[in-house]
């Protein structure tokens, strides 16, 4: 060093071996992805095991690094500049996520609404409202079975995935709660809370998983499938990640971590889950309800 | 294991090392957490990825020489070339690592990591070891992209390599058209080079939005941070939607889902909506970073301050958000609706007002000034020439009739040549001889620069205006053999590669030169044109700078 200490609040993170071990860790991971759907470097095809040693190795990664933010945050190198700046970075990656879900709710809807035009070639200008509303009360339309194409039927949107919506919607006062709570430092309350809205992340899981299990349209049986599966599928990765992101502020709380006025872990946690939360509002809308507002008879009787 | 060994006796805090490691440290470079050493590490790896790139620009280019195969018909060289499909792989290849691996990472990686920070008076990025994960994940990406020439193309273990072209539509892409691992690990070279990309353009952002010096209001703010500013937005914006698509893509190969399969009801239309409206943004990623350093360079050799600043900025801002908005220009001929067309026609022109806004005020900061024809000057005004060309020509396409007849012709090849190789490369070597001495600590020859520069414009004018004319008689895109009728323009253009490629190595001795003879650099060797923060540091700059910030009335 050539000039003398620094005299502002930045952070100047030291040397650190995690990023280009992260990044061994995304090469092992896709190479064992390819491993398990095409076969590689002498990994036959369906290897179900070849993804694991990446995710081993970057679960090992991301574990030390978080590990050094904590310990750089509690040595005080997160300076109230710095915290702006991860503030900044955390509402960034979250429209990043929102951009993705971008992708599949325009798939999702370009093809509800168009896919008689894409089909038939057909779509009269002079009433594009009733066109689009024609789209979606042929939507969806079948789906390939063994026996042929077959009537699709939906999931009734009253049943489980309204009950979802309520856990969420609920999941989502309590962590305000826990937030509301670690500000003027009742830490009992903030732990209640968060576990209450862990217990709720978990139960939703729960609740998807016994939806998907009677589902009656299958993810390669039709683009509906595809479409609902993976957009449900996504969202559903994200609470399970959510729900871990608050079992480790859950953690932190419990072995003494967070303060009342600095806390950015757990309001991270808070804006990812509500994040979450708001994607779910959009999926139970439009690809559970109105389906089944403009199509009469598709979905399955409650 | 939270620091470096060589630091571990240093406390924490905001003190850090006594002194500088050394620059053949591995562990500097390795475990870096410096903007300028990772802004380094991208710039060699954009030149090691450019120079594959530009190698198989060359291998098409001796191709399509002469009608019939020169390299691709399974015997020159004892079949090293293989058939004709590893042509296309080689045209795949080309625009993918010249895209993604080499424009990007120098221009947004490499100027901006180096420049943001020193322009806007902050003392490292925001994230400096999200930063160099940014950087790492570029290797593993161009690794799964180049294993990918040598894995099999279908499923059945015939051909090698991916070589349904950069836009990958479906069915090419879907297992109808390339069923083998290869563009499987297309799909994942993309996704961490998307991954990359985001954080790196998360990472600008936060730099630019909360650590500029006191004083440095965004609208003092220098153009090229603007330039990063808006390009950054565009990749957190754009690239998301390219990671859905491919994730679909995947989905379709691998799992049986019907994205864009039409027998189960979806479209491989779709993909190109998808693909396109990351696509259109992708352009603007390319060349908004150019545009900022064209800015500083015509104001630092006309001793002028640029014309129209506000208006130069918001101009950038106005084509980032125009640029969401065009896509299916890039689509006219998949049987879209006319009045859609209409739209997309007209959103199109638009595009020409912030961009004429910026050419006419380069050229009105040009104008009454005191210019010297310095090498980074040569080149920026080459570029603005070239990307003129180039702009011009994209409005005749922008046209949807007219598009009908040029549409995946040589025509359009040409016109995306004179913005991109023509344009943004341009803009990158004139960066690269801007800010050489301060990047690097000491002079290069400027005859050298100069002789490369007049190569690389005379030849590269060569290789594509006469792909103008090729387009215009009707020859095709990504075709590796032609009619006897298109030799002339074709011969004509691969001599215009030979000039290209002297050029390179007249670039290359330079690079030697300047490392061998070490002239010692001046902390400002442009004078009083050159008026942003880094000039006020030595050549190179300190391991970390500013640690008394800068203060900008």
């Amino acid at each position: 060093m050539a000039d003398g200490a620094a005299k502002h609040d930045y952070h100047l993170v030291k040397p650190s071996p995690w990023p280009i071990l992260a990044s061994i860790g995304v090469l092992l991971l896709f190479l064992g992805g390819g491993a398990y759907m095409k076969g590689i470097f002498g990994i036959p095809k369906g290897t179900w095991w070849a993804p694991l040693p990446g995710v081993a190795w970057l679960a090992w990664v991301l574990t030390g690094w978080w590990s050094d933010v904590l310990k750089e945050s509690r040595g005080g190198d997160h300076t109230e500049v710095v915290q702006i700046s991860l503030r900044y970075g955390m509402a960034l990656f979250i429209a990043s996520e929102v951009m993705f879900f971008v992708a599949w709710f325009w798939e999702f809807f370009e093809m509800a609404i168009f896919h008689q035009l894409r089909a038939n070639g057909h779509f009269d200008l002079a009433n594009p409202d009733l066109e689009a509303l024609k789209g979606w009360s042929n939507w969806p339309v079948t789906q390939i079975t063994p026996d042929g194409a077959k009537q699709l039927h939906t999931f009734n949107p009253f049943g489980l995935p309204l009950v979802n919506t309520l856990i969420l919607l609920l999941s989502g006062t309590t962590v305000t709660w826990a937030h509301h709570a670690l500000q003027v430092n009742d830490r009992t309350s903030a732990k209640i809370g968060l576990l209450l809205t862990i217990l709720l992340g978990m139960s939703f899981t729960f609740f998807q998983a016994m939806e998907y299990s009677e589902a009656k349209f299958t993810f390669d049986g039709s683009l509906y499938g595809s479409a609902f599966f993976m957009a449900t599928g996504f969202h559903g990765a994200h609470v399970i990640i959510g729900t871990l992101f608050l079992i480790v502020c859950l953690a932190r709380l419990l072995t003494g971590g967070m303060k009342p006025n600095k806390h950015l872990g757990f309001e991270f946690a808070a804006w990812y889950w509500h994040f979450v939360d708001v994607v779910w509002l959009f999926l139970f809308v439009f690809v559970y309800v109105a389906p089944t507002l403009v199509w009469p008879g598709g979905a399955e009787p409650g | 294991m939270s620091t470096d060994t060589a630091h571990a006796a240093d406390d924490h805090g905001h003190e850090h090392a006594h002194h500088d490691p050394k620059w053949y440290s591995p562990s500097r470079w390795l475990f870096s957490t410096n903007h300028k050493d990772i802004g380094t590490l991208y710039l060699i790896f954009a030149l090691c990825a450019g120079t594959v790139g530009f190698i198989f620009s060359g291998i098409m280019r001796v191709e399509l020489m002469h009608p019939g195969l020169q390299l691709f018909d399974g015997k020159a060289f004892g079949g090293f070339f293989g058939n004709e499909d590893n042509y296309n792989v080689i045209t795949t290849m080309h625009g993918l690592i010249m895209i993604f691996f080499m424009v990007m990472p120098a221009l947004i990686g490499g100027f901006g990591n180096w420049f943001v920070p020193l322009m806007i008076g902050a003392p490292d990025m925001a994230m400096p070891r999200m930063n160099n994960i940014s950087f790492w994940l570029m290797p593993a990406s161009f690794f799964l992209l180049i294993l990918s020439m040598f894995m099999p193309a279908q499923a059945t273990g015939t051909g090698t390599g991916f070589g349904g072209g950069w836009v990958m539509y479906p069915p090419l892409s879907s297992t109808v058209g390339h069923s083998g691992i290869a563009m499987d690990l297309v799909i994942f070279s993309l996704h961490i080079a998307g991954i990359s990309s985001i954080l790196g353009a998360i990472n600008f952002i936060v730099t630019i939005l909360n650590m500029r010096a006191p004083g440095m209001t965004l609208h003092k703010m220098p153009l090229f941070a603007w330039s990063v500013l808006v390009t950054a937005f565009l990749l957190v914006l754009a690239l998301p939607v390219l990671a859905g698509a491919l994730t679909m893509l995947l989905t379709d190969r691998n799992f049986g889902s019907k994205f864009f399969v039409p027998a189960g009801g979806g479209d491989p239309i779709m993909f190109q909506h998808l693909f396109w409206f990351f696509g259109h943004p992708e352009v603007y990623i390319m060349i908004l970073p150019g545009f900022g350093i064209i800015s500083h360079v015509i104001s630092t050799f006309s001793k002028k301050p640029v014309f129209g600043y506000l208006g130069m900025a918001y101009a950038m801002v106005a084509i980032g958000f125009i640029g969401f908005i065009v896509w299916a220009h890039h689509m006219y001929t998949v049987g879209m609706n006319v009045n859609l067309k209409a739209y997309f026609v007209a959103a199109t022109m638009i595009i020409a007002v912030p961009t004429g806004i910026k050419i006419f005020s380069w050229i009105a900061t040009m104008w009454g000034g005191s210019i010297e024809f310095k090498v980074p000057m040569l080149w920026a005004i080459g570029f603005i020439f070239l990307f003129t060309v180039g702009g011009v020509t994209g409005v005749v396409l922008a046209n949807a009739g007219v598009d009908h007849a040029l549409h995946d012709t040589y025509y359009v090849v040409a016109h995306f040549h004179y913005v991109l190789s023509l344009g943004a490369v341009f803009t990158l070597f004139c960066g690269w001889y801007y800010w050489f001495e301060k990047m690097w600590g000491v002079k290069y020859n400027g005859f050298l620069g100069g002789l490369h520069f007049w190569l690389t414009f005379i030849g590269s004018n060569v290789i594509f205006f006469p792909q103008h004319f090729l387009g215009l008689q009707g020859m095709p895109r990504r075709y590796v053999d032609y009619t006897p009728a298109f030799e002339h323009w074709h011969t004509i253009s691969t001599y215009g590669y030979m000039i290209v490629a002297a050029g390179m190595v007249i670039f290359f001795i330079s690079l030697a030169e300047a490392a061998i003879r070490r002239r010692k650099a001046e902390a400002n060797p442009w004078g009083e044109g050159a008026t942003t923060l880094e000039w006020t540091l030595s050549s190179p700059p300190p391991f970390h700078q500013y640690n008394d910030l800068p203060r900008v009335r």
